[in-house]
């Protein structure tokens, strides 16, 4: 528990000292709500139907920002071996650099989507819903990501590389993020709670995935 | 014996011997399916000679799943037993797969024209395919992303397994997605029994194509054990020039 906390300490400071992950991924999340509006045309009717839809692609790109460093920075600078020398388990190691990951990208999202949906002309319900399927649901992209991430840790260069390997693995959350978003779908609360169960079932297998392919690439 | 087979010098004489009788078998068995399936079965009531898609459609649906059983057992071969024949069956298998998914999808789109009026339709199937071929997509990019054979492979191992666990899942939410978008689907042939008549083509071209993918997996692991010995050959060769100069 110990290493978990200093982990997370750790990235986190890391991240608000190095780029600025958080700010960020969230002006990115702006830039992408903007954009669509662009590309669709200022109908407020038909974006707000859409709305939850281009908040959650949003979220899935925002979140493929910055995997490419989540363990090659440490991978580089020897860090990593060192953890993987530490008495915690590695998985433990996995799950501090994720959760820090979600802190600094897919937390925000989260907590700025009901202002975002604003610009899409959502309902309060739906704002409320989006920004709680985004809270559920982000987790789920951040461990899909840290599977591709520690695949690719060795390339130089992956980002593309690990958009490729991931974003298959995104598809179930999105579906389900969408869909608990939408107030007027009956099979919403189904929705979230399958959302949810995505979680954590995406935490477990992106823990040991992630952390054994670390320790395949030593 | 399997642990016999395991041995790359045992599978190279094995696989020699059974290669030719394999592919021939898949020549022969393609021939008559062809046949079967183009001259000597009726057009349908409903669909009329766009039925003859289906013959080659329905295999390499099968096959494409097939070849991804096939990865995810050599998958387990590699991360458990760290067994290098595992890892050339996993290597040689992705293309094959990743070649049979297109051709489903691009037959399946074909037929899908004169049928459906469209070439695509985000049904739960189609959809599920498509994240399928991106899956194998993945694959194939993480297996040139990496130079070190040993090491790419239980990277894409890795990956092999959190997509048989996907895949499912995948299937799972897209029907629950298309379902709760569309309703009953109106693209369902409304499930009359296949006909005896057709039934034999398929079943024939099923065989057919499972031959010929087998043959294909093979030959492509032979090549791939043989591609590893001349890189260790050429390594073997660059250390003894780098001694030679020293």
């Amino acid at each position: 528990m110990g290493t978990f906390l200093a982990l997370v300490r750790r990235d986190l400071a890391l991240a608000a000292r190095v780029g600025g992950a958080g700010g960020l991924s969230l002006v990115f999340f702006l830039m992408v709500v903007t954009l669509i509006p662009f590309g669709l045309g200022p109908d407020l009717n038909l974006l707000s139907r859409i709305g939850p839809a281009i908040l959650w692609i949003a979220g899935v790109l925002a979140t493929l920002i910055g995997l490419d460093r989540l363990f090659q920075a440490d991978e580089e600078d020897g860090s990593l071996d060192l953890m993987r020398l530490s008495p915690a388990p590695f998985e433990v190691v996995v799950l501090a650099k994720a959760t820090a990951h979600w802190i600094a990208t897919g937390l925000p999202l989260a907590l700025f989507a009901p202002l975002f949906g604003l610009l899409v002309a959502l309902e309060p319900a739906a704002l409320a819903r989006t920004a709680l399927s985004l809270l559920v649901g982000t987790p789920a992209l951040t461990f899909a990501g840290a599977i591709g991430a520690a695949l690719a840790a060795s390339i130089r260069r992956g980002g593309l590389v690990i958009a490729i390997l991931v974003v298959p693995l995104m598809v179930p959350p999105l579906i389900f993020g969408v869909a608990a978003a939408d107030p007027a779908n009956p099979g919403s609360g189904q929705a979230l709670s399958i959302l949810a169960a995505l979680t954590l079932a995406m935490g477990a297998v992106g823990c040991l995935g992630a952390a054994a392919a670390l320790r395949g690439g030593e | 014996m399997l642990t016999r087979l395991a041995n790359p010098a045992t599978f190279m004489r094995v696989s020699g011997y059974a290669l030719p009788p394999l592919a021939t078998a898949a020549a022969l068995l393609a021939a008559y399916g062809l046949y079967l399936a183009f001259l000597a079965s009726p057009a349908d009531y409903q669909q009329g000679e766009t039925v003859r898609i289906m013959y080659i459609h329905v295999p390499a649906a099968w096959l494409s799943l097939f070849f991804y059983s096939i990865m995810t057992v050599s998958a387990l071969g590699t991360l458990v037993w760290r067994h290098p024949l595992a890892d050339v069956s996993q290597r040689a298998a992705a293309p094959i797969g990743a070649a049979f998914t297109l051709v489903c999808l691009v037959t399946g789109s074909l037929w899908g024209k004169p049928m459906w009026g469209t070439y695509w339709v985000w049904d739960a199937r189609l959809t599920s395919v498509l994240v399928l071929f991106l899956m194998y997509c993945g694959i194939l990019t993480l297996w040139r992303a990496l130079d070190d054979p040993g090491r790419a492979a239980r990277a894409v191992a890795i990956l092999t397994l959190v997509g048989a666990v996907n895949v499912p899942i995948v299937k799972f939410s897209v029907e629950w997605w298309s379902t709760l978008h569309q309703g009953a689907s109106v693209f369902r042939i409304g499930g009359p029994l296949i006909d005896p008549a057709m039934l034999r083509p398929l079943f024939c071209m099923a065989l057919a194509f499972t031959c010929f993918g087998l043959a294909l997996h093979l030959a492509g692991m032979r090549t791939e054990i043989l591609r590893r010995r001349v890189r260790t050959l050429t390594l073997l060769q660059a250390e003894r020039l780098e001694r030679a100069a020293a």
